[in-house]
């Protein structure tokens, strides 16, 4: 498939999702059941996201102290625990990631 | 007219915090759409079009993994699910807006706009203007949104290809869902979607990213239902 074609899929899907509710709000409350789910679905598919890009940057499993990304992602998680912010965690993951590149 | 400028401005100036973080998440964006094969008329679009952050990172990355079209387009869609949310959570404060109006303001409704206005429409009465609240955060995020995409573009054959920079999505990922893990269901869901994403990493076309999603999803409400069955949400 074309990439111009994924982007304006991609973009009408996305659009479609963010109009959903705002345009259907009158003709259908929203049921319970799939607001309940939307809950869980930035943690569910973020986290989908995270876990292989940390824990098995190379296609393997790799929990080991070589794994640099493993433990400048568990700096991230800390940095992001403590300060809420975006702009900061990046930057705490990114110079542990650094630092170990150089120092180990 | 006074009162809708006047609410304009609050809403960019409710934005400006939020604006300093994605600056450098457009910059990062711009330079690895780059990196990853994407043309920089594609990249730059793609923040129109698309306009929504976390799966514009995810479209390049598939984009680099040669992954099809059709997964790239069912991720994007599972990714911004959770816009949904926003869709429901905003419905009632601009249900007696016309049509386009509904319109303009769906397609400014990201994370980062979001944000900003549900917090202005829960603790503001609800005037025939309000809605202009919404349009100065939403397009003060838009544009910013696109200037740091070009940045980006223009200074990513600059920035040495040594420096990790494909880290930043996970980065930014873990920045975004750790501030969110509040309770138990949800940090649940988050560990068991990551523990399937792990366990179905070898399955094609990432349908583990989709399968791990709706795990996580799963094992929440499960959870959820089982702690407070009355007090969903």
């Amino acid at each position: 498939m074309n990439i111009w074609l994924v982007m304006l899929l991609g973009g009408l899907i996305t659009f479609g999702m963010r109009l959903s509710f705002i345009y259907l709000l009158g003709r259908f409350e929203v049921p319970e059941t799939m607001r309940r789910a939307l809950r869980f679905v930035p943690p569910a598919v973020l986290s989908a996201i995270v876990f292989p890009e940390v824990l098995m940057p190379s296609g393997k499993f790799d929990f080991g102290l070589d794994n640099h990304r493993f433990l400048a992602g568990i700096v991230a998680v800390l940095a992001a625990w403590w300060t809420k912010n975006t702009l900061l965690t990046i930057l705490a993951g990114m110079a542990a990631l650094l630092i170990l590149q150089l120092v180990l | 007219m006074n009162q809708r400028l006047k609410l304009f401005w609050a809403g960019v100036r409710a934005e400006f915090p939020l604006l300093i973080g994605v600056f450098p998440f457009g910059l990062i964006y711009g330079a690895l759409a780059l990196s990853s094969g994407l043309s920089a008329t594609a990249a730059q679009m793609m923040s129109s079009i698309v306009f929504a952050g976390s799966s514009q990172f995810v479209t390049a990355q598939l984009v680099h993994g040669a992954a099809p079209g059709l997964v790239i387009v069912l991720t994007i869609a599972v990714v911004n699910l959770r816009h949904m949310l926003y869709s429901a959570s905003v419905a009632p404060y601009v249900r007696n807006l016309s049509m386009r109006w509904k319109a303009l303001l769906s397609y400014f409704l990201t994370d980062e706009a979001y944000a900003a206005t549900i917090i202005h429409y829960e603790e503001e009465e609800l005037t025939p203007a309000s809605h202009w609240f919404f349009l100065g955060a939403g397009l003060s995020l838009w544009f910013t949104w696109q200037v740091s995409t070009a940045f980006g573009i223009f200074l990513g054959t600059s920035i040495p290809e040594s420096w990790p920079l494909d880290f930043a999505l996970p980065l930014t990922f873990i920045a975004m869902v750790v501030p969110v893990l509040k309770d138990r269901p949800v940090i649940a869901a988050a560990l068991s979607a990551g523990l399937v994403a792990l366990l179905a990493f070898s399955l094609p076309y990432k349908l583990g990213l989709i399968l791990a999603a709706l795990t996580g999803i799963i094992v929440g409400m499960l959870l959820e239902g089982k702690e407070s069955p009355k007090e969903a949400l």
